[in-house]
Protein backbone atom coordinates (compact mmCIF):
# COMPACT_ATOMS: atom_id res chain seq x y z
CA UNK A 1 0.00 0.00 0.00
CA UNK A 2 1.34 3.37 -1.01
CA UNK A 3 1.63 5.78 1.91
CA UNK A 4 0.54 9.33 1.39
CA UNK A 5 2.70 12.10 2.86
CA UNK A 6 1.72 12.40 6.48
CA UNK A 7 0.54 15.59 8.01
CA UNK A 8 3.26 17.36 10.05
CA UNK A 9 2.62 15.62 13.41
CA UNK A 10 4.14 12.17 14.10
CA UNK A 11 2.10 9.01 13.41
CA UNK A 12 -0.89 10.95 12.10
CA UNK A 13 -1.90 7.92 10.07
CA UNK A 14 -3.27 6.35 13.25
CA UNK A 15 -2.86 8.82 16.11
CA UNK A 16 -5.18 11.84 16.07
CA UNK A 17 -4.07 13.56 19.24
CA UNK A 18 -2.16 13.08 22.49
CA UNK A 19 -3.38 14.51 25.74
CA UNK A 20 -1.98 14.81 29.25
CA UNK A 21 -4.09 16.04 32.14
CA UNK A 22 -2.97 16.80 35.69
CA UNK A 23 -5.35 17.13 38.66
CA UNK A 24 -4.29 19.56 41.37
CA UNK A 25 -5.79 21.16 44.47
CA UNK A 26 -4.85 24.05 46.71
CA UNK A 27 -3.80 22.94 50.17
CA UNK A 28 -5.86 25.35 52.28
CA UNK A 29 -9.30 24.71 50.74
CA UNK A 30 -11.85 21.90 50.75
CA UNK A 31 -12.19 20.08 47.41
CA UNK A 32 -14.65 21.54 44.91
CA UNK A 33 -17.46 19.19 45.97
CA UNK A 34 -17.41 20.58 49.52
CA UNK A 35 -16.35 24.16 49.15
CA UNK A 36 -18.56 27.24 49.33
CA UNK A 37 -19.09 29.54 46.35
CA UNK A 38 -17.02 32.17 48.17
CA UNK A 39 -14.09 29.76 48.50
CA UNK A 40 -14.46 28.84 44.84
CA UNK A 41 -14.35 32.50 43.89
CA UNK A 42 -11.24 32.99 46.04
CA UNK A 43 -9.44 30.14 44.30
CA UNK A 44 -10.44 31.53 40.94
CA UNK A 45 -9.04 34.95 41.87
CA UNK A 46 -5.74 33.41 42.96
CA UNK A 47 -5.34 31.44 39.75
CA UNK A 48 -6.31 34.43 37.63
CA UNK A 49 -3.73 36.55 39.37
CA UNK A 50 -0.93 34.05 38.70
CA UNK A 51 -1.97 33.56 35.08
CA UNK A 52 -2.61 37.16 34.10
CA UNK A 53 -0.96 39.65 36.45
CA UNK A 54 2.00 37.97 38.14
CA UNK A 55 4.98 38.95 35.99
CA UNK A 56 7.27 36.38 37.71
CA UNK A 57 5.10 33.47 36.68
CA UNK A 58 5.54 34.58 33.09
CA UNK A 59 2.20 33.48 31.61
CA UNK A 60 0.21 36.64 30.89
CA UNK A 61 0.08 37.07 27.11
CA UNK A 62 -0.01 33.35 26.31
CA UNK A 63 -3.50 32.70 27.74
CA UNK A 64 -7.15 33.73 27.39
CA UNK A 65 -9.81 33.72 30.08
CA UNK A 66 -13.27 32.16 29.69
CA UNK A 67 -15.61 32.61 32.67
CA UNK A 68 -18.27 29.90 32.42
CA UNK A 69 -21.03 32.10 33.84
CA UNK A 70 -20.54 34.82 31.24
CA UNK A 71 -20.46 32.47 28.25
CA UNK A 72 -23.39 31.46 26.07
CA UNK A 73 -24.28 27.74 26.24
CA UNK A 74 -23.36 27.33 22.57
CA UNK A 75 -19.87 28.78 23.10
CA UNK A 76 -19.34 26.51 26.07
CA UNK A 77 -20.47 23.54 23.96
CA UNK A 78 -17.93 24.53 21.34
CA UNK A 79 -15.12 24.27 23.89
CA UNK A 80 -16.44 20.81 24.81
CA UNK A 81 -16.34 19.72 21.16
CA UNK A 82 -12.78 20.96 20.89
CA UNK A 83 -11.97 18.76 23.91
CA UNK A 84 -10.82 21.85 25.80
CA UNK A 85 -13.35 21.49 28.63
CA UNK A 86 -15.40 18.53 29.86
CA UNK A 87 -19.18 18.35 29.35
CA UNK A 88 -19.75 18.51 33.14
CA UNK A 89 -17.61 21.61 33.36
CA UNK A 90 -19.75 23.44 30.80
CA UNK A 91 -22.64 23.74 33.29
CA UNK A 92 -22.35 27.40 34.13
CA UNK A 93 -21.30 27.82 37.75
CA UNK A 94 -20.21 31.29 38.77
CA UNK A 95 -16.89 30.14 40.18
CA UNK A 96 -15.77 28.14 37.15
CA UNK A 97 -13.45 29.30 34.42
CA UNK A 98 -11.29 27.89 31.67
CA UNK A 99 -7.94 29.49 30.93
CA UNK A 100 -6.88 28.49 27.45
CA UNK A 101 -3.63 29.14 25.60
CA UNK A 102 -3.84 30.99 22.31
CA UNK A 103 -2.63 27.96 20.38
CA UNK A 104 -5.45 25.97 22.11
CA UNK A 105 -2.96 23.34 23.20
CA UNK A 106 -3.18 24.12 26.91
CA UNK A 107 -6.29 24.51 28.99
CA UNK A 108 -6.57 25.07 32.72
CA UNK A 109 -9.98 24.38 34.22
CA UNK A 110 -10.60 26.05 37.56
CA UNK A 111 -13.06 24.49 40.03
CA UNK A 112 -13.92 21.34 38.17
CA UNK A 113 -13.92 18.18 40.31
CA UNK A 114 -10.46 19.33 41.40
CA UNK A 115 -9.50 22.96 41.89
CA UNK A 116 -7.28 22.79 38.85
CA UNK A 117 -7.28 20.51 35.86
CA UNK A 118 -4.34 21.32 33.64
CA UNK A 119 -4.45 19.78 30.19
CA UNK A 120 -2.14 19.80 27.18
CA UNK A 121 -3.28 18.40 23.87
CA UNK A 122 -0.95 17.88 20.90
CA UNK A 123 -1.69 16.58 17.43
CA UNK A 124 -0.53 13.07 16.50
CA UNK A 125 1.57 10.90 18.76
CA UNK A 126 3.29 13.42 21.04
CA UNK A 127 2.47 12.27 24.54
CA UNK A 128 5.91 13.06 25.93
CA UNK A 129 5.80 16.59 24.51
CA UNK A 130 2.37 17.08 26.06
CA UNK A 131 3.65 15.82 29.41
CA UNK A 132 6.72 18.09 29.31
CA UNK A 133 4.58 21.16 28.69
CA UNK A 134 2.17 20.18 31.49
CA UNK A 135 5.10 19.54 33.81
CA UNK A 136 6.60 22.97 33.14
CA UNK A 137 3.34 24.87 33.62
CA UNK A 138 2.50 22.87 36.74
CA UNK A 139 5.89 23.67 38.30
CA UNK A 140 5.38 27.39 37.72
CA UNK A 141 1.83 27.27 39.13
CA UNK A 142 2.88 25.27 42.16
CA UNK A 143 5.48 27.90 43.11
CA UNK A 144 2.71 30.46 43.41
CA UNK A 145 -0.27 28.40 44.55
CA UNK A 146 1.17 25.54 46.63
CA UNK A 147 -0.64 22.37 45.61
CA UNK A 148 -1.84 19.85 48.20
CA UNK A 149 0.80 17.15 48.40
CA UNK A 150 1.59 14.32 50.73
CA UNK A 151 4.75 12.23 50.65
CA UNK A 152 2.83 8.95 50.67
CA UNK A 153 -0.31 9.73 48.68
CA UNK A 154 1.34 12.24 46.33
CA UNK A 155 -0.86 15.00 44.90
CA UNK A 156 -4.18 14.89 46.73
CA UNK A 157 -7.30 14.81 44.60
CA UNK A 158 -11.02 14.82 45.27
CA UNK A 159 -11.42 11.31 43.89
CA UNK A 160 -8.85 8.75 45.07
CA UNK A 161 -8.73 7.30 41.55
CA UNK A 162 -6.61 10.34 40.59
CA UNK A 163 -4.37 10.72 43.62
CA UNK A 164 -0.60 10.31 43.42
CA UNK A 165 0.54 11.77 40.15
CA UNK A 166 -2.93 13.07 39.24
CA UNK A 167 -2.02 12.28 35.66
CA UNK A 168 -4.25 11.03 32.87
CA UNK A 169 -2.28 10.38 29.69
CA UNK A 170 -4.38 9.54 26.65
CA UNK A 171 -4.02 9.11 22.94
CA UNK A 172 -6.88 9.21 20.45
CA UNK A 173 -6.46 6.56 17.78
CA UNK A 174 -8.21 6.02 14.47
CA UNK A 175 -8.65 2.24 14.21
CA UNK A 176 -10.86 1.44 11.20
CA UNK A 177 -9.17 -1.84 10.27
CA UNK A 178 -9.17 -3.23 13.81
CA UNK A 179 -12.84 -2.25 14.22
CA UNK A 180 -13.93 -3.57 10.82
CA UNK A 181 -12.39 -6.96 11.46
CA UNK A 182 -13.54 -7.20 15.07
CA UNK A 183 -9.98 -7.61 16.38
CA UNK A 184 -10.54 -4.49 18.46
CA UNK A 185 -12.50 -6.57 21.01
CA UNK A 186 -9.46 -8.61 21.98
CA UNK A 187 -7.40 -5.46 22.33
CA UNK A 188 -10.02 -3.85 24.53
CA UNK A 189 -10.07 -6.88 26.80
CA UNK A 190 -6.30 -7.05 27.08
CA UNK A 191 -6.06 -3.35 27.84
CA UNK A 192 -8.64 -3.53 30.60
CA UNK A 193 -6.64 -6.31 32.26
CA UNK A 194 -3.52 -4.17 32.50
CA UNK A 195 -5.19 -1.07 33.85
CA UNK A 196 -5.49 0.75 30.56
CA UNK A 197 -8.86 2.23 29.60
CA UNK A 198 -10.14 2.23 26.03
CA UNK A 199 -13.20 4.26 25.18
CA UNK A 200 -14.98 5.43 22.08
CA UNK A 201 -13.74 8.96 21.62
CA UNK A 202 -16.80 10.45 20.00
CA UNK A 203 -20.39 9.33 20.25
CA UNK A 204 -22.87 9.26 23.06
CA UNK A 205 -22.34 5.78 24.40
CA UNK A 206 -19.65 3.13 24.52
CA UNK A 207 -19.75 2.66 20.74
CA UNK A 208 -16.92 4.44 19.00
CA UNK A 209 -18.22 6.73 16.28
CA UNK A 210 -15.91 7.08 13.32
CA UNK A 211 -13.70 4.31 14.71
CA UNK A 212 -12.03 6.72 17.12
CA UNK A 213 -10.75 5.27 20.37
CA UNK A 214 -9.16 6.86 23.37
CA UNK A 215 -6.46 4.91 25.18
CA UNK A 216 -5.59 6.12 28.67
CA UNK A 217 -4.05 5.08 31.99
CA UNK A 218 -6.21 4.16 34.97
CA UNK A 219 -3.48 3.91 37.58
CA UNK A 220 -2.11 7.19 38.92
CA UNK A 221 -0.37 6.13 42.13
CA UNK A 222 2.78 4.04 42.54
CA UNK A 223 4.26 4.82 39.14
CA UNK A 224 6.11 7.94 38.04
CA UNK A 225 4.62 10.27 35.44
CA UNK A 226 7.37 9.24 33.01
CA UNK A 227 6.56 5.56 33.50
CA UNK A 228 2.86 6.18 32.88
CA UNK A 229 3.52 8.30 29.78
CA UNK A 230 5.98 5.74 28.42
CA UNK A 231 3.53 2.91 29.15
CA UNK A 232 0.66 4.54 27.25
CA UNK A 233 3.01 5.56 24.41
CA UNK A 234 4.23 2.01 24.16
CA UNK A 235 0.75 0.45 24.17
CA UNK A 236 -0.59 2.91 21.63
CA UNK A 237 2.35 2.37 19.31
CA UNK A 238 1.79 -1.40 19.50
CA UNK A 239 -1.90 -0.96 18.71
CA UNK A 240 -0.98 1.45 15.90
CA UNK A 241 1.35 -1.12 14.38
CA UNK A 242 -1.35 -3.78 14.49
CA UNK A 243 -3.73 -1.36 12.81
CA UNK A 244 -1.20 -0.58 10.04
CA UNK A 245 -0.50 -4.25 9.36
CA UNK A 246 -4.19 -5.00 9.23
CA UNK A 247 -4.88 -2.09 6.83
CA UNK A 248 -2.23 -3.47 4.48
CA UNK A 249 -3.64 -6.95 4.83
CA UNK A 250 -7.20 -5.84 4.10
CA UNK A 251 -6.05 -4.03 0.99
CA UNK A 252 -3.99 -6.95 -0.27
CA UNK A 253 -6.79 -9.45 0.33
CA UNK A 254 -9.28 -7.59 -1.79
CA UNK A 255 -8.12 -4.28 -3.30
CA UNK A 256 -11.38 -3.76 -5.20
CA UNK A 257 -13.53 -4.14 -2.15
CA UNK A 258 -11.23 -1.85 -0.16
CA UNK A 259 -11.27 0.83 -2.85
CA UNK A 260 -14.99 0.45 -3.40
CA UNK A 261 -15.75 1.11 0.24
CA UNK A 262 -13.60 4.21 0.30
CA UNK A 263 -14.84 5.75 -2.96
CA UNK A 264 -18.43 4.91 -2.04
CA UNK A 265 -18.05 6.83 1.22
CA UNK A 266 -16.41 9.74 -0.55
CA UNK A 267 -19.24 9.73 -3.09
CA UNK A 268 -21.84 9.94 -0.33
CA UNK A 269 -20.02 12.79 1.37
CA UNK A 270 -19.72 14.65 -1.94
CA UNK A 271 -23.37 14.26 -2.87
CA UNK A 272 -25.67 13.68 0.08
CA UNK A 273 -28.17 16.38 1.05
CA UNK A 274 -28.89 15.20 4.59
CA UNK A 275 -26.15 13.87 6.86
CA UNK A 276 -26.24 12.92 10.57
CA UNK A 277 -23.08 13.29 12.65
CA UNK A 278 -22.95 9.57 13.24
CA UNK A 279 -23.03 8.80 9.51
CA UNK A 280 -20.57 11.53 8.59
CA UNK A 281 -18.07 10.32 11.19
CA UNK A 282 -18.34 6.82 9.76
CA UNK A 283 -17.86 8.02 6.18
CA UNK A 284 -15.03 10.39 7.12
CA UNK A 285 -13.33 7.44 8.78
CA UNK A 286 -13.35 5.59 5.45
CA UNK A 287 -12.11 8.63 3.54
CA UNK A 288 -9.36 9.16 6.08
CA UNK A 289 -8.26 5.58 5.51
CA UNK A 290 -8.31 6.23 1.75
CA UNK A 291 -6.14 9.32 2.12
CA UNK A 292 -3.58 7.43 4.21
CA UNK A 293 -3.59 4.49 1.81
CA UNK A 294 -2.73 6.91 -0.98
CA UNK A 295 -5.97 6.26 -2.86
CA UNK A 296 -7.23 9.80 -2.41
CA UNK A 297 -4.54 12.37 -3.07
CA UNK A 298 -6.61 15.51 -3.33
CA UNK A 299 -7.58 15.71 0.34
CA UNK A 300 -5.14 16.12 3.21
CA UNK A 301 -5.46 14.61 6.66
CA UNK A 302 -5.74 17.97 8.31
CA UNK A 303 -8.89 18.70 6.34
CA UNK A 304 -10.45 15.43 7.49
CA UNK A 305 -9.46 16.06 11.12
CA UNK A 306 -10.89 19.58 10.90
CA UNK A 307 -14.12 18.30 9.38
CA UNK A 308 -14.57 15.78 12.21
CA UNK A 309 -14.76 18.77 14.53
CA UNK A 310 -16.69 21.09 12.23
CA UNK A 311 -19.60 18.68 11.71
CA UNK A 312 -20.38 18.58 15.43
CA UNK A 313 -23.55 20.41 16.54
CA UNK A 314 -22.10 23.45 18.34
CA UNK A 315 -19.46 24.05 15.69
CA UNK A 316 -22.05 23.91 12.91
CA UNK A 317 -24.24 26.41 14.73
CA UNK A 318 -21.24 28.65 15.33
CA UNK A 319 -20.44 28.56 11.60
CA UNK A 320 -24.08 29.32 10.76
CA UNK A 321 -24.12 32.15 13.28
CA UNK A 322 -27.48 30.98 14.60
CA UNK A 323 -29.10 28.15 16.53
CA UNK A 324 -30.20 25.23 14.36
CA UNK A 325 -32.68 22.42 14.91
CA UNK A 326 -31.61 18.80 14.30
CA UNK A 327 -33.02 18.70 10.73
CA UNK A 328 -31.39 21.98 9.79
CA UNK A 329 -28.11 20.76 11.25
CA UNK A 330 -28.24 17.61 9.14
CA UNK A 331 -28.76 19.73 6.02
CA UNK A 332 -26.04 22.22 6.93
CA UNK A 333 -23.70 19.37 7.72
CA UNK A 334 -24.30 17.75 4.34
CA UNK A 335 -23.74 21.12 2.67
CA UNK A 336 -20.49 21.75 4.54
CA UNK A 337 -19.16 18.29 3.69
CA UNK A 338 -20.22 18.61 0.06
CA UNK A 339 -18.51 21.97 -0.32
CA UNK A 340 -15.32 20.91 1.47
CA UNK A 341 -14.94 17.61 -0.36
CA UNK A 342 -16.50 18.19 -3.77
CA UNK A 343 -14.19 17.59 -6.70
CA UNK A 344 -14.31 21.28 -7.66
CA UNK A 345 -13.17 22.53 -4.25
CA UNK A 346 -10.19 20.19 -4.08
CA UNK A 347 -6.85 21.37 -5.33
CA UNK B 1 -42.88 -3.41 30.33
CA UNK B 2 -40.92 -1.93 27.44
CA UNK B 3 -37.17 -1.50 27.57
CA UNK B 4 -36.35 1.89 29.12
CA UNK B 5 -33.40 2.34 26.81
CA UNK B 6 -34.65 1.56 23.29
CA UNK B 7 -38.42 1.64 23.99
CA UNK B 8 -38.74 -0.97 21.22
CA UNK B 9 -38.35 -4.37 22.80
CA UNK B 10 -39.84 -6.06 25.86
CA UNK B 11 -37.71 -5.54 28.98
CA UNK B 12 -36.47 -8.80 30.43
CA UNK B 13 -33.41 -7.71 32.40
CA UNK B 14 -33.44 -5.81 35.66
CA UNK B 15 -30.27 -3.78 35.27
CA UNK B 16 -28.50 -2.30 38.27
CA UNK B 17 -25.45 -0.12 38.01
CA UNK B 18 -23.51 1.67 40.71
CA UNK B 19 -21.86 4.86 39.57
CA UNK B 20 -19.69 6.48 42.22
CA UNK B 21 -21.79 4.98 44.96
CA UNK B 22 -25.14 5.94 43.40
CA UNK B 23 -27.39 3.10 42.39
CA UNK B 24 -29.13 3.35 39.04
CA UNK B 25 -31.84 0.81 38.23
CA UNK B 26 -33.36 0.20 34.82
CA UNK B 27 -35.55 -2.31 33.06
CA UNK B 28 -33.88 -3.25 29.80
CA UNK B 29 -34.11 -5.73 26.98
CA UNK B 30 -31.23 -8.17 26.71
CA UNK B 31 -29.63 -6.32 23.77
CA UNK B 32 -29.53 -2.99 25.56
CA UNK B 33 -28.37 -4.64 28.78
CA UNK B 34 -25.46 -6.15 26.90
CA UNK B 35 -24.61 -2.74 25.44
CA UNK B 36 -24.71 -1.26 28.92
CA UNK B 37 -22.45 -3.98 30.18
CA UNK B 38 -19.73 -2.83 27.79
CA UNK B 39 -19.57 0.42 29.71
CA UNK B 40 -17.25 -1.21 32.21
CA UNK B 41 -14.43 0.37 30.21
CA UNK B 42 -15.50 3.74 31.50
CA UNK B 43 -13.15 4.81 34.29
CA UNK B 44 -16.02 6.51 36.11
CA UNK B 45 -17.45 3.14 36.91
CA UNK B 46 -14.34 1.51 38.20
CA UNK B 47 -14.18 3.25 41.55
CA UNK B 48 -17.77 2.52 42.42
CA UNK B 49 -17.58 -1.10 41.40
CA UNK B 50 -14.18 -1.63 43.01
CA UNK B 51 -15.20 -0.04 46.28
CA UNK B 52 -18.46 -1.92 46.47
CA UNK B 53 -17.02 -5.09 45.11
CA UNK B 54 -14.26 -5.34 47.66
CA UNK B 55 -16.35 -5.53 50.77
CA UNK B 56 -17.09 -1.92 51.39
CA UNK B 57 -20.70 -2.87 51.85
CA UNK B 58 -23.89 -2.44 49.93
CA UNK B 59 -26.56 0.04 50.88
CA UNK B 60 -28.45 -2.65 52.78
CA UNK B 61 -25.73 -3.87 55.14
CA UNK B 62 -24.34 -0.43 55.67
CA UNK B 63 -22.81 -0.13 59.14
CA UNK B 64 -24.98 2.20 61.25
CA UNK B 65 -23.41 5.41 62.43
CA UNK B 66 -24.19 4.55 66.05
CA UNK B 67 -22.55 1.14 65.87
CA UNK B 68 -18.97 2.34 65.49
CA UNK B 69 -17.13 5.51 66.44
CA UNK B 70 -17.28 8.00 63.59
CA UNK B 71 -13.97 9.38 62.44
CA UNK B 72 -14.32 12.87 61.05
CA UNK B 73 -11.88 15.11 59.20
CA UNK B 74 -11.09 18.06 61.46
CA UNK B 75 -10.77 20.42 58.50
CA UNK B 76 -13.87 19.76 56.38
CA UNK B 77 -16.03 17.67 58.72
CA UNK B 78 -16.30 14.75 56.34
CA UNK B 79 -16.76 11.25 57.81
CA UNK B 80 -15.50 8.07 56.20
CA UNK B 81 -19.13 7.06 55.71
CA UNK B 82 -19.62 10.15 53.55
CA UNK B 83 -16.69 9.01 51.45
CA UNK B 84 -18.17 5.53 51.14
CA UNK B 85 -21.35 7.05 49.84
CA UNK B 86 -19.89 9.51 47.36
CA UNK B 87 -16.51 8.06 46.46
CA UNK B 88 -15.07 11.57 46.82
CA UNK B 89 -12.96 13.01 49.60
CA UNK B 90 -13.65 16.37 51.19
CA UNK B 91 -10.26 18.07 51.43
CA UNK B 92 -6.52 17.37 51.37
CA UNK B 93 -6.56 16.70 55.10
CA UNK B 94 -8.98 13.75 54.61
CA UNK B 95 -6.09 11.79 53.13
CA UNK B 96 -4.20 12.14 56.43
CA UNK B 97 -7.20 11.53 58.73
CA UNK B 98 -8.43 8.46 56.85
CA UNK B 99 -5.03 7.15 55.83
CA UNK B 100 -5.51 3.69 57.37
CA UNK B 101 -8.96 3.23 55.81
CA UNK B 102 -7.87 4.59 52.45
CA UNK B 103 -4.70 2.55 52.15
CA UNK B 104 -6.37 -0.73 51.10
CA UNK B 105 -8.64 1.16 48.69
CA UNK B 106 -5.72 2.93 47.06
CA UNK B 107 -3.92 -0.37 46.81
CA UNK B 108 -6.93 -1.93 45.09
CA UNK B 109 -7.31 1.00 42.72
CA UNK B 110 -3.69 1.51 41.80
CA UNK B 111 -1.83 -1.64 42.70
CA UNK B 112 0.56 0.44 44.77
CA UNK B 113 -0.25 2.87 47.53
CA UNK B 114 2.85 5.03 47.66
CA UNK B 115 3.60 7.97 45.43
CA UNK B 116 6.84 7.72 43.47
CA UNK B 117 6.35 10.50 40.95
CA UNK B 118 6.83 14.25 40.80
CA UNK B 119 7.49 16.13 44.02
CA UNK B 120 6.88 19.88 44.40
CA UNK B 121 10.16 21.78 44.05
CA UNK B 122 9.58 23.45 47.44
CA UNK B 123 9.60 20.02 49.13
CA UNK B 124 12.07 18.19 46.95
CA UNK B 125 15.18 18.76 49.12
CA UNK B 126 13.35 17.99 52.33
CA UNK B 127 11.97 14.74 50.97
CA UNK B 128 15.32 13.71 49.53
CA UNK B 129 16.92 14.27 52.95
CA UNK B 130 14.22 12.27 54.72
CA UNK B 131 14.66 9.40 52.29
CA UNK B 132 18.42 9.52 52.70
CA UNK B 133 18.07 9.39 56.50
CA UNK B 134 15.75 6.40 56.19
CA UNK B 135 18.25 4.64 53.99
CA UNK B 136 21.18 5.36 56.31
CA UNK B 137 19.21 4.17 59.36
CA UNK B 138 18.59 0.84 57.67
CA UNK B 139 22.28 0.61 56.83
CA UNK B 140 23.17 1.46 60.44
CA UNK B 141 20.94 -1.31 61.77
CA UNK B 142 22.58 -3.89 59.55
CA UNK B 143 26.06 -2.56 60.45
CA UNK B 144 25.26 -2.98 64.17
CA UNK B 145 23.91 -6.44 63.56
CA UNK B 146 27.10 -7.39 61.73
CA UNK B 147 29.22 -5.86 64.51
CA UNK B 148 30.79 -3.30 62.13
CA UNK B 149 31.02 -0.71 64.86
CA UNK B 150 33.39 1.66 63.09
CA UNK B 151 31.06 1.85 60.10
CA UNK B 152 28.08 2.22 62.44
CA UNK B 153 29.67 5.22 64.13
CA UNK B 154 30.30 6.86 60.78
CA UNK B 155 26.71 6.26 59.73
CA UNK B 156 25.37 7.63 63.01
CA UNK B 157 27.37 10.84 62.56
CA UNK B 158 26.11 11.22 59.00
CA UNK B 159 22.48 10.74 60.13
CA UNK B 160 22.91 13.38 62.86
CA UNK B 161 24.42 15.75 60.38
CA UNK B 162 21.48 15.34 57.99
CA UNK B 163 18.91 15.65 60.76
CA UNK B 164 20.46 18.91 61.95
CA UNK B 165 20.79 20.36 58.46
CA UNK B 166 17.07 19.75 58.00
CA UNK B 167 16.26 21.76 61.13
CA UNK B 168 18.48 24.75 60.37
CA UNK B 169 17.93 24.74 56.63
CA UNK B 170 14.16 24.44 56.77
CA UNK B 171 12.19 27.59 56.00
Amino acid sequence: MKQNDMHSAPDMDVAISSRVRLARNLEAYPFSTRMTRAQGAEILEKVKKVMFSDKNAGFSDEFMYFGMNSMKPLDRQLLVEKHLISPEFAEGRTDRAAIISKDERVSILVNEEDHLRLQCIYPGMQLEEAWRRCDDIETRLDEKLGFAFDEISGYLTCCPTNSGTGIRASVMLHLPALSMTGYIKGILETCSKIGVAVRGAYGENSEASGNMFQISNQVTLGQTEEEIVAGISNITSQISNQERMLRDELYKQNPHRFEDRIYRSLGLLQNARIMSSEESLKLLSDVRLGVIAGLINSIDLKKINDLMLMIRPAYLQKLAGTELGPDERDQRRAELLRKSLSAGSLN
Amino acid sequence: MMCQQCHLREANVHYKQIINGKKVEMHLCSQCAEEKGKLTFSPQLSLGSLLWGFGFGSDTDYPGIGKQPVLRCSMCGMSFDDFRRSGKLGCPNCYRVFRDNLEPILRRLHGGSEHTGKVPARLADEIKTTNEIERLKAELASAVENEQYEKAAELRDRIRELENSGKSGGV
